[in-house]
């Protein structure tokens, strides 16, 4: 029948974790098994999942993926409640709903000379296009920043990813001192002829690349990572402004041409539900055990339930 | 069927019709329980005494799948419930639901005769009495499956349409397996018509009949996406798909301030509270921006707004107004959810349009810059197109504004099937009788094909496509050039 054991006579499918590392401060990598993803995943594109029953959908960026082994790559940072209960997960735990490949997948052509500039977790969002962009004979600068040498992730998948690599951090605690933009800027300074950019990391540095490149008309793309549900364009929540156009993050991007973005706008609706996030967040932190004893237990049941 | 009710035509006429018993305005404002409870079982058989037993029965006439309601109304006055349930599922798979959501004032009730003079008969309440009755019974026995044939279909979409199919496919012996995108089964029944009016727990049952059918679910596929349709036929081995993928993307109005927070599409704020069970907002994760306390507009006049706008009051709106550009009498949503609405403290502000929306230095939503409206010459469509009175602008208070004015193609499928034909408005293409498409072996039904339309209209489309489907898989023809 197929190439791959996909088709089952029963309709149950679990998404297994194979295996968990931490990478970084609070930052943490998983394999996971999800057949059907990982044989259509393309650079740039994202999965949405669920934790149980109760969880909400959150997106995530596929860093790559095995379609032979039937798995998919994801990494995580742990800023509120949902990431921070999937840290909790190890390898043998279990992920309710896994839904993806979603989104377009980044347009890979010969540019020439590409920079692409990361913020820590945003480095493992921007390594599959790095990677595409490098194996399509471009002329790739990966400029990682981080806060400190804590949160300095994949550091030799980002130097295999490019052809020159500069690590920044806020603190100077490795790499050089300074925000990417300095390093960007010091680069257009130098003389260096840019035919693409690519952003990927907290509004702010994106827009502030965007101010420094399309001014200099770089065709510029940012991974814009607003608040999603289904990831199918059928509920607007992601819905970005460009120009004057709105746009749907989970169909038509998740990246979009730098020079047209609102990003004030996209600020101001990430900070939508900023209040429900921390006391969420702070139940969590004080139930974390508890509710990590309920989650495994509930993917059990299921599991027996099914079996 | 004869009419076997010996009481004289005249005096039948003279029974009022039997309210359906429902919770209190005030208390079901504040949850989210089933506000209609259901007839008790004397109320039905004197409901039942009332049919006059048309010659020409126009209650199946104005039915849209023909369910042959004189008869199950006889069947009912006979105390046969469960004889008069099995005649209900011959031309509906979905009773239970469609006894709940269907708008009986424009179909069979709008048709009664009873109706000329008086009220008509409870069609609709009837509907679900027998439907309930069957299920509470534990009587209700799986249909026979024919042995396998050894065929496969492909069901994109769990929505009314897809299941429908599913039950009728799997009874034919045919392996089916539905795909469905989100992590819960049901479209529109379960991420869009709130618990209030469509308990969840009915859908699922009817979910777990057709598994027990043998039918297979798979959820978390996004068919266009984790797998293309050449890719199901091809190298996954079916023989026919059925797309059945709906009319789910919301509609903006286009005004200015669209993006401020606290503006939602009716989609998205039913998704967060239904699917996401934002309500129990102590239990579950997802948030939904709170409706307590403040003001809460909803703009549209079908059932997606009115749906939005129940909601939001129960989620504890200190104000809950819809708002909409034409007036009351033009308002596509069912009657009973008007009454319903109004009874619970929504308030209607017809003729009114919003053109932009203010918000405050941060981004939220203050208000709502509307345009007072008033009706002119009918549209090709026979409602009267609203027009808007010059100068009439003026501020609506709102925190919270809720979009329903519609829902378009749901455009994945069509994006990945290059050889799909499809309409100008991005809907697929399919023969109304066969539901074939463009493309050799693929179906295509419910609101993909017609645009956003009813439970009962995608229920019909879901079996017509069975039947075809059924032929095609039996016959192996595929007439060409069905559609144009
Ligand atoms: C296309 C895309 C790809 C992403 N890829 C990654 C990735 O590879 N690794 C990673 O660590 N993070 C990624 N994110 C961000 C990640 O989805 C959020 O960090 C996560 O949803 C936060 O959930 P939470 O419950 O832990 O935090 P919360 O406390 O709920 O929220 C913290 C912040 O995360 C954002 N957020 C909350 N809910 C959502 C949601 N449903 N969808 C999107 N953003 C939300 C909000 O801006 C919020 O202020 C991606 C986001 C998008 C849109
Ligand atoms: C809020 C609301 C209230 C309503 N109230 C009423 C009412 O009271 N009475 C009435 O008769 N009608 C009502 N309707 C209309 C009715 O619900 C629809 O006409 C009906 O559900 C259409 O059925 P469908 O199966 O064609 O589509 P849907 O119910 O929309 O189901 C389509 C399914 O396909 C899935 N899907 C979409 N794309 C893909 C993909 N690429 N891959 C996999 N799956 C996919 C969707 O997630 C969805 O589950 C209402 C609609 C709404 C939105
Ligand atoms: S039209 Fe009314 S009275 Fe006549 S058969 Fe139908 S339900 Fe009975
Ligand atoms: S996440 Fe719902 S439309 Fe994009």
């Amino acid at each position: 029948m197929m190439a791959i054991g996909l088709v089952k006579s029963e309709s149950y499918v679990m998404y297994r974790i194979v295996e968990a590392r931490n990478v970084g401060l609070n930052i943490k990598q998983f394999v996971v098994e999800a057949p059907r993803i990982a044989r259509k995943q393309r650079p740039g594109q994202f999965l949405i999942l669920r934790l149980h029953e109760k969880g909400e959908r959150i997106p995530l960026t596929i860093k790559c993926s095995d379609p032979d082994a039937g798995t998919v790559t994801i990494v995580v940072q742990a800023i509120g409640k949902t990431t921070s209960l999937l840290s909790c997960l190890e390898a043998g735990d279990s992920i309710l709903d896994i839904v993806g490949p979603l989104g377009q997948p980044s347009e890979i052509e010969s540019y020439g000379t590409c920079v692409i500039l990361a913020g820590s977790v945003g480095t493992a969002m921007a390594l599959p296009t790095a990677n595409a962009l490098k194996r399509a004979g471009n002329h790739v600068i990966f400029i990682e920043g981080a806060r400190n040498t804590d949160l300095v992730v994949f550091e030799d998948e980002v130097r295999q990813a490019s052809t020159e690599t500069y690590f920044m951090t806020d603190d100077g605690s490795y790499g050089e001192h300074g925000l990417v933009t300095k390093k960007l800027k010091d680069l257009l300074d130098a003389g260096l002829r840019i035919d693409f950019v690519l952003a990927v990391g907290p509004v702010p540095m994106m827009r502030a690349v965007a101010q420094i490149t399309t001014a200099l008309g770089i065709k510029t793309k940012v991974s814009l990572n607003s608040i999603m549900i289904d990831g199918t364009g059928m509920c607007g929540g992601c819905r970005v402004l460009l120009g004057n156009q709105s746009k749907f993050a989970c169909v038509d991007g998740p990246e979009f041409d730098a020079s047209l973005v609102n990003f004030e706008v996209l600020m101001q609706r990430n900070a939508m539900y900023r209040d429900k996030e921390c006391q969420s967040l702070r139940q969590f932190e004080e139930h974390k055990q508890g509710e990590l004893a309920q989650l495994r237990a509930d993917l059990a049941s299921q599991d027996a339930h099914h079996a | 069927m004869h009419d076997s009710n010996p009481l004289p035509l005249k005096d039948r006429m003279k029974i009022a019709r039997m309210p359906m018993p429902e919770l209190d305005p005030e208390v079901r404002s504040r949850n989210f329980q089933e506000v209609t409870l259901g007839l008790k079982q004397s109320a039905a058989l004197t409901e039942a005494t009332r049919c006059i037993a048309c010659a020409k029965p126009s209650c199946v006439i104005d039915c849209p799948v023909g369910v042959k309601i004189k008869d199950v109304v006889a069947l009912i006055y006979a105390g046969d419930f469960l004889a008069a349930a099995a005649k209900l599922r011959e031309d509906n798979a979905l009773p239970a639901i469609t006894g709940r959501v269907c708008p009986q004032e424009n179909q069979c009730e709008g048709g009664c005769v009873l109706g000329k003079k008086g009220a008509p008969v409870a069609i609709g309440n009837l509907e679900r009495f027998v439907a309930d009755f069957e299920s509470e019974s534990g009587l209700l026995g799986l249909p026979a499956i024919a042995p396998p044939t050894g065929k496969s279909v492909a069901i994109i979409g769990s929505g009314p349409t897809g299941l429908s199919a599913a039950g009728d496919l799997v009874q034919k012996g045919h392996r089916v397996r539905v795909f469905e995108a989100l992590h819960e089964l049901g479209g529109v029944l379960i991420y869009g018509i709130p618990e209030f009016r469509l308990p969840k727990s009915i859908v699922k049952t009817e979910v777990d009949n057709l598994r027990r059918m043998g039918v297979e679910f798979e959820t978390n596929v996004v068919a266009g996406k984790s797998v293309t349709i050449d890719e199901l036929m091809q190298s996954e081995c079916y023989d026919a798909v059925f797309v059945a993928t709906g009319a789910g993307l919301p509609r903006f109005l286009g005004v200015p301030g669209e993006h401020l927070n606290g503006v939602y599409s009716a989609n998205e704020f039913l998704t967060r509270v239904n699917l996401m069970r934002a309500y129990n907002a102590t239990d579950y994760d997802a948030p939904v921006y709170d409706c307590h306390d403040r003001d809460v507009i909803v703009v549209g006049g079908g059932n997606t707004a009115m749906d939005a706008v129940r909601t939001a009051r129960r989620l504890g709106a200190r104000t809950a107004t819809l708002v909409y550009r034409r007036s009351e009498t033009e308002m596509p949503a069912r009657r009973e959810e008007i009454e319903h609405a109004r009874q619970e403290g929504v308030k209607f502000r017809m003729l009114t349009n919003p053109i932009e929306f203010v918000g405050d230095s941060k981004g939220w939503l203050i208000a709502a810059r509307c345009m007072k409206m008033e009706l002119g010459e009918p549209d090709p469509g026979g409602r009267r197109s609203p027009i808007e009175i010059e100068g009439s602008a003026y501020l609506l208070p709102a925190n919270v504004a809720i979009i329903g004015v519609g829902t378009t193609a749901n455009p994945l499928v069509q994006s990945s099937t290059p050889d799909l034909k499809t309409t100008s408005h991005n809907y697929i293409v399919a023969d109304p009788i066969t539901t074939r498409t463009s493309k050799r072996g693929v179906f295509a039904g419910g609101d993909i094909v017609t645009g956003g339309a009813t439970v009962i209209l995608a229920m019909g489309a879901g079996r017509k496509a069975a039947l075809s489907i059924h032929d095609y898989l039996t016959t192996g023809v595929w007439e060409s050039e069905v559609c144009s």
